[in-house]
């Protein structure tokens, strides 16, 4: 492997050419762990981030749903409760691709550096990110749903369900963050994404209204395209019983864009200089 | 016993030949040191040494594993710092020696006995539960340097160590650098431009220039090769043929009304040569440093690169992007 190294700065290696035994796997996990604690560390340290990631759900639940849910409500749920399951995906969105898109500015300072010579493969850094991403993501989602009795028509036990459909959907795009982040050289893609991709994923999830023959047909296509819609709709399905797919289905698609966003992340950020 | 051994090592980044063929060979417990402008290929070679690179062609071995072949194994054996600061600023002291810990896979029955260690041979045990962003810029050299070995590496390589800190601290991260190096034996592998520095700390020193190895000795033989001691004599009129057969004269050289003699021994000579001269005006003894080396071997002076970067853009460039943040 005297690699032919024609790039014009240097790249990493991950070194992963060695054969796999038990002792490699054990490294291999603690470096994943590492990383994992490195993130928590992180996330806990900053409360402000922890409470605003926290409020601002809140606030379009409570300041925005219960002002259009006093004049609307869908069938028999009133728009404030019909939208929160919306809102919670809303945070996993926002929540999980910004987590992603950080490696930006921790590449910038260097930080991720001292990292990668680590005697542990990409592979491994990708997963603990990843890992550590979701369970800062989750922690948001538990608080939100230690609000949910003040929702009377979601169904508490409807939470494990929903709780699963999120951290599925928190892989998703916790890798995709990362992916687009070992891509991107700066931090002012980041706006471009935040606008093309971020808040149309958002809009068209069918978070905020409900996905029936009364949509444009254009709409409707778009949504249907969409992988988040099938978690709102898995959620709503948990939450509330109102739901357009079978919930497995909606966990098999959502299951299948996150196997597709981990190969597609782990694989850039090997690459990623 | 050989810890390094390097054979042919070249690097290419598209038409720029970064590294040209290293041979070079570093035994067990040596410090030694890279010396040469920026942009001679001393970052480049470190950079493979630790597998962040990979070579173009070559092949070097350290600590019995073959850089290409084992990366993960010779990661394991290395420590690096490396010349702009890596430390997580949203951790504390501690807490980034744990994250290395848990990355260099340090059993966990070792982790905290070791990082206490480390933290004490630095100085920062009082320091070390402050976020890493409270700290100077020499504690928190110290703290990478205590990071790179905390594993308990083979070897130790530092990417210009003091470059950016004050001379008082630069000489204080020097005293750890030693300490360091006496513990367990650590070879560690350096670069730098301050000459000084080198001269003072290296048992080993080998001169880069445009990817290659120039002249690889100790410091002392290094400045020995230069002949002795310079003594330059202010004087209209000197008598150079007279001066330069007397047996302990090496080279004498003219610059305006001041010869530069180079001489051995310019203390027990110097009354002979002044009684041959009339009219001095002033005398200066110096002794030569790697300076005089490098301005010998390559006919400039290593920092004259600093200031028009003759040829060093990739390692340049490199360094304005990390700084412009």
């Amino acid at each position: 492997m005297a690699g032919a190294g024609l790039k014009p700065s240097p790249g990493i290696d991950s070194g992963e050419n060695e054969g796999m035994n038990s002792h490699n796997v054990q490294r291999e996990l603690l470096g994943i762990s590492a990383v994992w604690w490195r993130e928590f560390k992180v996330f806990w340290r900053e409360k402000s981030r922890i409470i605003s990631s926290v409020v601002q759900p809140l606030m379009w639940l409570f300041l925005f749903g219960s002002g259009i849910g006093a004049s609307l409500s869908v069938g028999s749920v009133n728009y404030r409760d019909y939208i929160y399951p919306g809102i919670l995906t809303m945070s996993v969105i926002f929540g999980s691709v910004f987590f992603g898109l950080y490696i930006i500015w921790d590449r910038k300072l260097d930080v991720l550096k001292a990292v990668l010579v680590a005697p542990v493969t990409r592979i491994s850094i990708f997963f603990g990110k990843v890992l550590g991403g979701c369970t800062d993501v989750l922690l948001q989602v538990a608080i939100l749903f230690a609000f949910s009795f003040l929702f009377p028509s979601i169904n508490p036990w409807g939470i494990p369900l929903a709780f699963l459909l999120l951290l599925v959907t928190s892989i998703a795009l916790v890798s995709l963050g990362l992916a687009l982040g070992s891509l991107l050289e700066s931090l002012e893609g980041f706006q471009v994404i935040s606008a093309f991709l971020i808040f149309p994923l958002f809009f068209l999830s069918g978070a905020l209204f409900p996905i029936d023959e009364k949509l444009p047909s254009w709409l409707g296509g778009l949504v249907k395209i969409n992988p988040l819609s099938y978690t709102v709709d898995g959620v709503r399905g948990a939450l509330l019983g109102i739901n357009t797919h079978p919930i497995y289905i909606d966990l098999g698609i959502i299951t299948l864009f996150a196997a597709v966003m981990l190969i597609l992340g782990s694989i850039l950020f090997s690459r990623m200089k | 016993m050989a810890i390094i051994e390097i054979r042919s090592l070249t690097k290419t980044f598209g038409k720029i030949r970064a590294v040209r063929g290293i041979d070079l060979t570093i035994e067990k417990g040596e410090i030694f040191g890279l010396l040469g402008p920026n942009g001679a290929g001393k970052t480049t070679t470190i950079g493979m040494l630790c597998t962040i690179i990979r070579p173009t062609s070559g092949n070097g071995i350290i600590a019995g594993f073959d850089i290409a072949k084992h990366p993960t194994q010779v990661r394991q054996n290395v420590g690096i710092v490396f010349q702009d600061p890596t430390l997580d600023t949203i951790l504390t002291g501690r807490e980034n020696l744990q994250l290395h810990a848990r990355l260099y896979g340090i059993p966990a029955r070792d982790r905290s006995r070791w990082i206490e260690e480390m933290l004490e041979l630095v100085d920062l045990t009082e320091r070390a539960d402050d976020l890493t962003k409270t700290y100077s810029g020499g504690m928190r050299r110290r703290l990478e340097l205590a990071r790179g070995l905390l594993h308990r590496p083979a070897v130790l390589f530092l990417d210009e160590p003091t470059l950016g800190l004050d001379p008082q601290t630069r000489a204080r991260t020097w005293e750890y650098i030693r300490k360091m190096a006496q513990k367990e034996r650590t070879t560690v592998v350096l670069t730098t431009h301050y000459m000084e520095e080198a001269q003072l700390m290296c048992d080993r020193i080998g001169i880069i220039d445009t990817g290659r190895i120039i002249a690889l000795d100790t410091p002392g033989n290094m400045i020995d090769m230069l002949g002795g001691d310079i003594v330059a004599i202010n004087s209209p009129s000197p008598p150079l043929n007279k001066i330069l057969s007397l047996p302990y004269v090496s080279a004498i050289k003219t610059v305006g009304d001041t010869i530069e003699i180079t001489m051995k021994s310019a203390h027990l000579h110097l009354a002979e040569i002044l009684s041959l001269i009339d009219n001095v005006v002033s005398v200066e003894i110096r002794k030569p440093t790697l300076n005089d080396v490098f301005i010998k071997l390559t006919g400039r002076d290593i920092r004259q690169e600093d200031a028009d970067n003759g040829g060093g853009w990739v390692e340049t460039i490199a360094r304005y992007r990390q700084r412009g943040k």
